[in-house]
């Protein structure tokens, strides 16, 4: 972790739609990023970017830098499969893979990389699990099915599943809104673990759970960043206008 | 007062359904029923092992139709299921915006071309140039006939899986061609595995395309290069004969024909059914 992420002029497309324009972000490693902003301002798209998932759905595009740890991953030649093996991501409904067990979701993207040795799987499931604050909750029933589980475990489960590859930035894209309150109190909880070994960047609608878990924040509105700063600064004392009508439910 | 009118509109319709779903089942129960109790009673063990008896000579069975119902479904299959499902996942897949279309639209063209004209596609280009009836000449035939059919169920099967899963497994950084093949195809299975049941089912009962490409035959096949005998051939050969004794045969072979059908789908439902989780 050195100097984090860099993003520096970016731009998205649907189509010819133009869903984020110009974004210019400081992503600090060792602090939480949280991403804060009303449905459709371009947040998830955002997050999107930052592991090249977004150019996944047909007639996306994005332009731009994004720079992690000094390395362009916007420039030519580089294979976005790779860039998504250092990239982790956690979605808003947690998607176990519903074949697998929990074991088996858990090993997977070491499986399908190609790594057979058994010891080495078994011991990178259970750091896995265990980062995942799971370990203890799943240890008996690793061949369970990981669709059988509770929904907060689902979501540690795919918490679990993204940290296994050892990324070196964990992406959330509003990880708790489908969690109760007990299960959502669980992952704010694993962030505030989590964040001493990675970049996390979190997608969130709940501004209380921004300015628990989060050192920074940023507020998106229409494609654009309206304002980047301390989490404390943006809720008590945001220098834009847009910012203050939106934390204090003006609009949005 | 209104709400007895709803009442009395919701009985009636929800009769009315009832018994439409069940006149459609009725005709599956009628037609079991009739093949029961006109060909149970010829159905023996000698119906299974032996060959077919000369007119006349009672007795006789139809095992060389039944080995190759069999061998021609399983030649169809060798080329219909690899085309039908990797073309399947293509179209489903392809980021291509009017390729899958032309060909989902061709597969169901070909879908609704009768059976005979397929029949007469593999005379021309397998039995004329080989100068003889065969077993390949049929079993082309049935893969085209299936071909579609597996085409179009693998491609929704391969839809209906939630983008959710190719999303978290494309952002483990795991390729698009493992990504189909670990996750999609393995979500999509028990659905893949009906639609090739279904095919299956469809094939074993054509009798059209195999008139003059399998040809049919009395006797045990010698090798893929000769006429080889098929249930439905053997069914209406019988049937249309003027002998009270064939009759019977033609009877039983249809009612073996229809539980072979129904016990094989039956067991691929058993066999792939318990098997969705991954090994541990």
């Amino acid at each position: 972790m050195a100097d984090g992420i860099l993003v520096r002029q970016l731009n998205a497309w649907f189509g010819a739609l133009h869903v984020l324009r110009g974004i210019d972000l400081t992503i600090d490693p060792g602090a939480v990023t949280a991403i804060i902003g009303p449905s459709g301002c371009g947040k998830s798209t955002f997050i999107r970017c930052l592991n090249r998932m977004h150019e996944v759905v047909p007639g996306a595009r994005a332009q731009g830098q994004v720079l992690l740890n000094g390395e362009d991953l916007y420039a030519p030649g580089v294979d976005p499969v790779q860039i998504r093996r250092r990239i982790g991501m956690v979605f808003q409904k947690p998607n176990p893979f519903p074949t697998m067990s929990v074991f088996d979701n858990v090993a997977a993207g070491l499986r399908l990389d190609g790594v057979r040795d058994h010891a080495h799987l078994h011991e990178a499931v259970e750091r896995a699990l265990r980062q995942a604050a799971l370990w203890d909750e799943v240890k008996d029933q690793l061949g369970k099915s990981g669709a059988s589980l509770s929904g907060g475990q689902q979501q540690r489960l795919c918490i679990a599943r993204a940290l296994a590859v050892r990324p070196e930035v964990l992406l959330m894209d509003e990880p708790c809104s489908a969690l109760d309150p007990i299960a959502t109190a669980k992952i704010e909880e694993l962030i505030l673990e989590l964040k001493k070994d990675l970049i996390i960047v979190i997608v969130t609608h709940n501004m209380q759970q921004a300015a628990r878990v989060s050192e920074r924040t940023a507020f998106f509105l229409l494609g654009e960043m309206v304002e980047f700063d301390k989490t404390p600064r943006i809720f008590t004392n945001p220098r834009d206008r847009r910012t203050e009508d939106y934390i204090t439910g003006r609009f949005g | 007062m209104r709400a007895g009118v709803r009442r009395a509109v919701n009985t009636a319709m929800e009769s009315l359904t009832a018994l439409t779903a069940l006149l459609v089942v009725l005709a599956l129960i009628l037609i079991l029923g009739f093949l029961v109790s006109r060909g149970a009673s010829t159905v023996n063990l000698d119906f299974f092992t032996h060959l077919p008896k000369p007119v006349g000579e009672p007795g006789g069975g139809m095992a060389n139709a039944i080995v190759g119902t069999w061998i021609l479904i399983g030649l169809a299959s060798c080329l219909g299921l690899p085309l039908g499902i990797l073309g399947g996942v293509y179209v489903a897949e392809s980021r291509d915006r009017r390729l899958p279309r032309i060909i989902r639209f061709l597969a169901d063209v070909l879908n609704g071309v009768p059976s005979i004209v397929i029949g007469i596609f593999a005379y021309t280009i397998v039995v004329l140039p080989m100068r003889r009836f065969s077993a390949l000449a049929g079993g082309l035939a049935l893969a085209v006939i299936m071909l579609p059919i597996v085409l179009r169920t693998t491609e929704e099967m391969v839809r209906l899986v939630p983008a959710s899963l190719r999303e978290a497994a494309l952002a483990l950084g795991i390729p698009e061609w493992k990504v189909i093949l670990h996750v999609v195809l393995p979500a999509a299975r028990a659905g893949i595995i009906t639609g090739i049941m279904v095919a299956v089912a469809r094939i074993a009962g054509e009798t059209a395309p195999l008139l003059f490409t399998a040809f049919g035959n009395r006797f045990w096949q010698h090798g893929l290069d000769q006429p080889i005998a098929a249930l439905p051939i053997q069914i209406f050969a019988y049937a249309i004969a003027p002998y009270d004794d064939w009759h019977r045969q033609a009877w039983a072979g249809a009612l073996v024909l229809i539980v072979m059908i129904f016990a094989s789908s039956l067991v691929a439902r058993i066999v792939t059914g318990g098997r969705t989780r991954g090994l541990r």
